[in-house]
């Protein structure tokens, strides 16, 4: 593997330009203060209650993702380009999307093969023919972006479905702003705050034709066994929406009303953080107690918006990425701005071959896997861990795609006995609304703190960063970020019903 | 054949529901071998029926039924008209891709047993696609052993499989999951039996099976009876299984101790069929 590329410096211990006060910034600081802060920061973060449950561990404990207080930069110029790249890679989910549960055109085309999208476990046979409001399956998604060179930033994953971490993006910048307000003076930092504001004006604007003018938004919650709960309450609060469950909401004549101490209140958006397969129990998991009876029926009825749509998941699925440089052309007839990562499809045998010959050298992914799990990185593994992985291989090659072992670029980070390179990754959430496509400059960075790690998941012991985009210097440029205005939202008490609901015995067929 | 049909689904609740949310796939479309002379669908409750149709072409009612419920009476009947067309299904309404009927669901998941089955079983065809698929059938038949009490709704075709009992829609599942095996699409189909014993009142309605045939399409096997699909065979609803085609998924909100009875008669309006009128 190629020394990674770093951020900071340039081969030959320049800096980059970009870096220039962050280095400064790192040589007036003695490594005591950088501790010193690094423990604020913790401290901050365990008083806010930000934590998460780690699946697969016994003890299933709440952990705090560490921070590292050294911040991640981006220029200007380098973030417009992303910001390109990632409009164009969501245009293109989308459209994707409404084909495969339309006229399925890229499958009579020949370029996407039927099985992978029909038998794919995250497609829903139920929501063919469903006319989602603008078309806009995935009105919020997170790309997760590396970087090998000064130039390329690589698209590893797309996340269509309920993509989480964006209240680490925001925390992580009001602790920075907190532990360092000298910094914030001194640099032209891009705004991440206005987030939520953005991410209201999306879900309002995708709201059915029926809805009143200012539609009743909600966020439905699993509840607070779902690792990412706090988000979800985090997020509910700064979007000023209630926060709810299944059983706060109901379903009457296919519309979705929200129990109130006022009586039922009828809600027209609902940024649902449930899986697909827990939403309704007449339709989809019989006995899912999460979700909302009839819910379905209300959505293809059109007289309530999901955010993101039922079926996205086929599209974030690990073998459909490796048809996404296709997908763009074939929808918008441009040249993907954003590249994937060169990928072996281990359902093609000549892949195959390959991949078998070189586990090694690779990182080897399951299709349906997530957060890091079922994954071989191979030049990190013994090879006990790589013959199992080869059985597993032979057994269902088509589960499996392969990548190179990348060299992410690297930042400096903030690692106990002094600042180190470590890999980081970017996942930036863009919003797309019936009216226009929203980014905030920035997202999150994920840091694998373990030296040589590429392994970020917060699940493997993954970090994060506050991440900058930087303005350019000149004073003729307008301020990053377009201002919003503060939608005006009122929040209502709900009770949270105490009733009992039982799914309604079936009949056998005999 | 002129079949009359009847299907009543019952609730009783101890103490009343304040809400109950049915959907139901109750009403039977036509196709080449079926027509559809008069059919109702009703609900005892003051509740408002929302007419839809689902991706699989099924006719789906919606009502929302507000409390106190006590009770609730679902009603479908009426008359449909069939002809002998050995199983094979043209004109049925059908939008979906090929591809979508060789999923797996969880009543459907394939296990190694399963697929050797499958496997062997259609093995010892002549070659074609039908001589597999019917000796598949007679195969599924002979494997599991009819026993209304071994298992559930929510028996999946592994379970049944494994212990060799189940009803038709065990039956059915089990069916469905080695032909998918095989990668041979296949549907499950909800519906109602003319029995020819002349027991005309019975306990639930029926299910089989419908698999895609190269140049022939849909061709419908009753598994539980070892059979193609007749002309007794009253098609309703279609889907990748039993949930797919329900006739009745639902909800209550409140309400303690639910009683369920269900009451299908199917007879035969021909006086020479062996009618009951």
């Amino acid at each position: 593997m190629a020394t990674p590329f770093d951020e900071m410096t340039i081969a030959g211990h320049d800096c980059r330009p970009a870096y220039d006060l962050v280095k400064a910034w790192l040589e007036n600081h003695d490594m005591e203060t950088l501790r010193h802060r690094s423990q604020e920061a913790e401290l901050l973060f365990r008083r806010i209650g930000i934590t998460f449950a780690v699946y697969g561990q016994a003890e299933a404990e709440e952990r705090i993702i560490p921070f590292d207080v050294v911040p991640r930069v981006l220029t200007m110029g380098e973030w417009q380009r992303l910001s390109q790249g990632l409009t164009q890679r969501v245009r293109a989910l989308n459209a994707f999307l409404a084909d495969i549960y339309g006229p399925a055109n890229i499958i009579k085309a020949g370029i996407v093969p039927a099985d992978l999208i029909y038998q794919n476990p995250y497609f829903r046979p139920e929501m063919i023919g469903v006319k989602v409001p603008r078309s806009i399956y995935v009105p919020i998604s997170g790309i997760d972006i590396v970087r090998v060179d000064a130039e390329t930033f690589y698209v590893l994953e797309d996340n269509a479905r309920t993509p989480s971490g964006v209240s680490y993006m925001l925390e992580n910048r009001e602790v920075m702003m907190r532990l360092f307000p000298d910094l914030f003076s001194e640099h032209r930092i891009a705004p991440v705050e206005n987030y939520p504001d953005e991410l209201l004006l999306t879900l309002q604007s995708l709201a059915p034709e029926s809805a009143p003018g200012e539609p009743t938004v909600v966020l439905l919650t699993p509840g607070q066994y779902n690792s990412a709960y706090y988000e979800h309450t985090f997020l509910a609060d700064r979007l000023g929406v209630e926060l709810v469950e299944g059983r706060d909401l109901f379903v009457r004549d296919s519309i979705v009303y929200m129990r109130t101490t006022q009586g039922p209140k009828r809600v027209d958006v609902i940024y649902r953080r449930l899986d697909d397969e827990f939403l309704d129990p007449l339709v989809f998991r019989p006995d899912s107690a999460l979700g909302v009876p009839g819910l379905m029926a209300a959505y293809r009825a059109g007289n309530v918006t999901l955010a993101n749509a039922v079926g996205t998941g086929v599209a974030d699925d690990k073998a459909i990425y490796t048809y996404m440089p296709e997908i763009v052309r074939f929808y918008l007839g441009e040249e993907p701005i954003l590249k994937n990562v060169p990928t072996w499809r281990c359902r093609e045998p000549e892949a195959l071959a390959y991949v078998l010959d070189h586990l090694p050298e690779l990182v080897v992914k399951e299709v349906s896997g997530s957060g890091g799990y079922g994954m071989l990185v191979g030049p990190a593994a013994d090879s006990e861990t790589i013959e199992a992985f080869r059985a597993k291989l032979k057994a269902k090659p088509e589960d499996f795609i392969a990548q190179p072992t990348l060299a992410l670029s690297t930042c400096p980070t903030f690692v106990g006995n002094g600042v180190a390179p470590r890999h980081v990754d970017l996942r930036p959430f863009v919003l797309s609304g019936s009216d226009q496509v929203r980014i905030v400059p920035g997202g999150l960075t994920r840091v694998a703190m373990r030296e040589g790690s590429l392994v970020v998941n917060s699940s493997q012991g993954g970090g994060t960063k506050d991440t900058w985009v930087l303005d350019d210097p000149t004073p003729a440029d307008s301020p990053p970020g377009t201002p919003s205005s503060t939608a005006e939202v009122t929040t209502m008490e709900h009770q949270v019903s105490d009733q009992a609901r039982s799914q309604s015995q079936s009949q056998s067929q005999s | 054949m002129r079949i009359k049909i009847s299907h009543e689904t019952h609730y009783r609740y101890d103490t009343p529901a304040t809400l109950v949310i049915q959907i139901l796939r109750l009403t039977p479309r036509g196709h080449a071998g079926q027509f559809v002379s008069d059919w109702r669908i009703e609900v005892s409750s003051d509740a408002r029926l929302q007419k839809s149709e689902d991706p699989f072409g099924n006719i789906v009612h919606t009502f929302t039924a507000e409390g106190p419920v006590e009770e609730l009476t679902v009603t479908a009947a009426g008359e449909v008209e069939t002809e002998e067309t050995h199983g094979v299904i043209n004109g049925a309404i059908d939008r979906l891709p090929l591809g979508i009927y060789l999923r797996d669901t969880p009543l459907t998941e394939p296990t190694p047993d399963l697929c050797t089955f499958a496997r062997d079983t259609m093995a010892a065809s002549d070659g074609t696609s039908l001589d597999a698929l019917h000796r598949l059938n007679a195969a599924v038949h002979q494997h599991i052993r009819f026993d209304t009490r071994a298992t559930s709704v929510a028996t999946p075709a592994a379970t049944a499989f494994e212990e060799g009992h189940g009803v038709c829609q065990d039956l059915a599942h089990v069916f469905l999951t080695a032909a998918r095996s095989v990668d041979v699409p296949c549907r499950y189909v909800g519906g109602y039996l003319l029995r020819s014993d002349g027991q005309n009142e019975q306990e639930a309605g029926h299910a089989w099976v419908e698999a895609f045939v190269p140049d022939l399409g849909w061709v419908g096997f009753d598994p539980a009876h070892g059979i193609a699909a007749t002309e007794a065979h009253v098609r309703v609803a279609t889907g990748l299984d039993y949930l797919g085609a329900a006739p009745v998924r639902g909800t209550r909100y409140g309400g303690t101790s639910e009683t369920l009875d269900v009451a299908v008669s199917v007879s035969s309006r021909n006086p020479a069929g062996g009618g009951i009128q």
